[in-house]
């Protein structure tokens, strides 16, 4: 039989434990409250104002066109329609941004470390240049240069006759979308299956023979021959849409406005000098004696940094770059600036067409909140995998 | 870097949160007891409003804030100005941050129906219009097939010009940005082959921006109505007739020939009832507006009458040039007509 104290039966509140969750309880409703509180009054002194509010706005048709759409989007379309566009504009800028400027920003910081001294001093100067002035300076300076300095497009500058660079931004050709672009597609998902499994066998055969398999061209060469395959069995497309230019109009081809052009710009030269020293970071955080060491085991140069110097130093880059992701993607907010129709755009004409500035500021803020939770959700997963496995 | 949401989300949530005190009919003892008005306008169109290297700010709107003030406190100077971007200017006057909005702001049913404010006269009859530039030859609006047109955000500009797009089956690229600096800065560099807004605004643009102004032509066609006048918060009838009322007798003032230079000269002199009554001489006006009785004097006095008005900041002697045209009284063919003050 158990003793039961009368001094613990009485008196629960003298637990730590359920003290902690009553004062946990206690904190949460008075925030909630708070919350309900500053919503309850806003709404209220709205109505008093004669301020409409509410969402059912989302469902009336728009009215204003959009400048450049990845989706089809038409002004009688409605006002959510609008806002989808202005998110994958700000994605675009956001995808194509955070992977240029990986490649420029680890370029750079492996410079760093170059024997060359005029490499090292460029990429010196290059990140002290860039991380130092005001992003929005940078973005206005990009956006000056491309529409004060470029020729006006019926004087655009030609590259062959199928491409031009002009005020108007950049024209390309674009292949006509056919049959055979969409089995070339699935012929590549095919090769790069097929090359990950080659790549899984030959590891293996690797670690009970120790004889060396092409780990990187073979298995890319796997992947292309997956996509020519698949182009040759859809037909081999190979039509061209070539641009001409006739007055203000650009037929066939496709095009990239300055205003893209100079948030990309801006954004990638200057979350590029953040990586660079990231990468420097995590670099300079492998000791000496690891390389050292991976020689004295016979490892080659390029092993050495494959196999022991970056998955070391992968362990320290991985946190801070996730932060300029998420400062990249955030920054792209500064595009309506410059002009580019972002999702800050489309919200700020919302907002005047139709006056619910409490709703449309707390959509910005949900789509940035989702991006950038969705960023460090992905990054810290990777993270995971790249960090030290204790076994 | 949400500058201008951060200002906007501010004001309107803090308005919103803690602003339950301001009831109906009080602006007019705020805007008395502070000694001040606080007038909404541009952040600069010239001959409507624009403040000068000294912070000095004149133009049509500028002059009827300043009509405003003198009718309420007697001391045109006593205005404080506060410049407003078009994603700012409801939400500044929503939230009681200022008491007019005197700022280029087009007239419309949402407008006046939607966002808790009321219009309170036309000041200025405008019409939205292209700007190109001479050498690309465009003669006509329906020339821009397919071109890229600057324009301003939030303004009954951009819809207008989707709507004329459509219309026309023109397929015309926005161009948008959220200050007026950046669309006429983008256009005078040529990044668009056309910019739109209001014919007062892209008058005033090319003589203040363009390098050469000979080089750029404005269309004759007029692509929509933009009757342009003052606004006050909603839910205060009092305050808004005043300004209404201040508008209007700016009109009678010139269809009376009362100007700033005559205005006591005809107090003494003139025999005429109707002037007599505008000016308060005869019969109490300013009563029933709960101002003094020389409101209109004053008024006068602080911004001369509707004309001169029209003729210093927008008319032929000013650098924005443009004709009297619809502005004319409607005695004089034109669209300015105020009910009587009686």
């Amino acid at each position: 039989m158990t003793i039961r104290s009368p001094y613990k039966r009485h008196s629960w509140w003298r637990s730590q434990a359920s003290r902690g969750l009553l004062y946990q309880a206690l904190l949460l409703s008075l925030c909630l409250a708070g919350v309900w509180y500053l919503a309850h009054n806003t709404l209220l002194n709205m109505s008093a104002r004669g301020i409409q509010s509410g969402w059912d706005f989302l469902n009336d048709a728009a009215g204003f066109d959009i400048g450049e759409s990845v989706v089809s989007y038409d002004a009688l379309d409605p006002y959510w329609k609008a806002f989808l566009v202005g998110v994958f504009n700000t994605l675009r800028v956001a995808v194509i941004g955070v992977v240029a400027a990986t490649v420029l920003g680890t370029l750079l910081g492996v410079g760093r470390f170059s024997h060359n001294a005029i490499v090292r001093g460029f990429c010196y100067g290059y990140v002290e240049l860039f991380r130092n002035v005001p992003v929005l300076l940078q973005l206005l300076m990009w956006y000056l240069l491309l529409t004060e300095a470029l020729p006006s497009l019926d004087q655009a500058i030609s590259f062959g006759s199928i491409a031009w660079l002009s005020k108007s931004g950049l024209i390309l050709p674009v292949p006509v979308w056919e049959f055979g672009h969409a089995t070339a597609g699935i012929g590549m998902v095919i090769g790069l299956v097929a090359a990950s499994l080659y790549r899984r066998e030959a590891h293996q055969h690797f670690e009970a023979s120790g004889r060396q398999h092409s780990m990187v061209w073979l298995p890319m060469a796997i992947v292309a021959f997956g996509g020519l395959a698949g182009w040759l069995v859809g037909g081999a497309p190979s039509t061209w849409s070539i641009p001409t230019v006739d007055g203000f109009v650009m037929n066939g081809g496709a095009s990239v406005t300055p205003e893209f052009l100079g948030v990309l710009l801006g954004l990638v030269l200057y979350t590029a000098a953040f990586i660079a020293e990231v990468v420097r970071s995590g670099l300079n955080a492998v000791a000496h004696g690891q390389s050292e060491a991976a020689a004295s085991l016979g490892l080659n140069r390029r092993q050495a940094i494959r196999l022991v110097v970056l998955p070391q130093a992968m362990r320290v880059i991985i946190p801070p770059i996730t932060s300029q992701y998420l400062n990249l993607t955030k920054n792209s907010s500064l595009a309506v600036a410059i002009g580019y129709p972002d999702i800050v755009s489309v919200a700020n004409t919302t907002l005047n067409q139709t006056g619910r500035a409490v709703e449309c500021v707390a959509i910005i803020m949900a789509v940035y909140l989702t991006m950038s939770l969705a960023t460090s959700t992905f990054m810290n997963w990777y993270n995971r995998r790249a960090a030290i496995k204790e076994r | 870097m949400f500058k201008h949401f951060t200002n906007l989300a501010f004001v309107a949530s803090a308005a919103a949160l803690f602003a339950s005190t301001a009831h109906a009919g009080k602006t007019l003892d705020a805007v008395k007891q502070r000694g001040q008005l606080v007038c909404g306008v541009s952040t600069g169109v010239t001959g409507l409003s624009q403040a000068d290297s000294s912070g000095n700010w004149s133009g049509l709107d500028v002059d009827v804030c300043r009509a405003v003030a003198a009718a309420v406190l007697g001391d045109a100077s006593k205005v404080k100005w506060v410049p407003l971007t078009t994603p700012q200017r409801f939400t500044a006057l929503q939230s009681g941050e200022i008491d007019v909005l005197s700022r280029n702001t087009t007239w419309t049913l949402s407008r006046d129906a939607s966002l808790g404010l009321q219009f309170t006269g036309v000041t200025y009859y405008d019409g939205q219009a292209f700007m190109v530039p001479v050498k690309g030859n465009v003669k006509n609006p329906a020339q821009l097939k397919g071109a890229s047109v600057c324009v301003q955000a939030g303004t009954t500009a951009e819809r207008n010009l989707t709507d004329f797009s459509r219309a026309n089956k023109l397929g015309i690229k926005p161009v948008v940005f959220e200050k007026q600096e950046a669309v006429s800065g983008a256009y005078f560099a040529g990044r668009c082959a056309a910019i739109t807004i209001d014919a007062s605004a892209l008058a005033s643009m090319r003589n203040n921006e363009a390098k050469d102004p000979k080089e750029h032509v404005i269309l004759p066609t007029l692509i929509s109505k933009e009757p342009l006048g003052p606004a006050v918060r909603r839910g205060d009838d009092e305050w808004a007739a005043i300004v209404k009322w201040v508008v209007y007798g700016l009109i009678e003032a010139e269809e009376y020939g009362i100007t700033q230079a005559n205005v006591d000269k005809v107090l003494s002199e003139s025999g005429d009832p109707a002037v007599l009554r505008i000016l308060g001489k005869s019969e109490d006006t300013g009563k029933w507006l709960g101002l003094d009785r020389d409101w209109m004097v004053k008024a006068v006095k602080a911004s001369g009458n509707y004309g001169e008005m029209f003729e210093r900041n927008l008319g032929p002697a000013s650098s924005v040039n443009l004709p009297r045209g619809l502005n004319s009284l409607w005695s004089k063919g034109g669209l300015m007509f105020a009910p009587p003050i009686r």
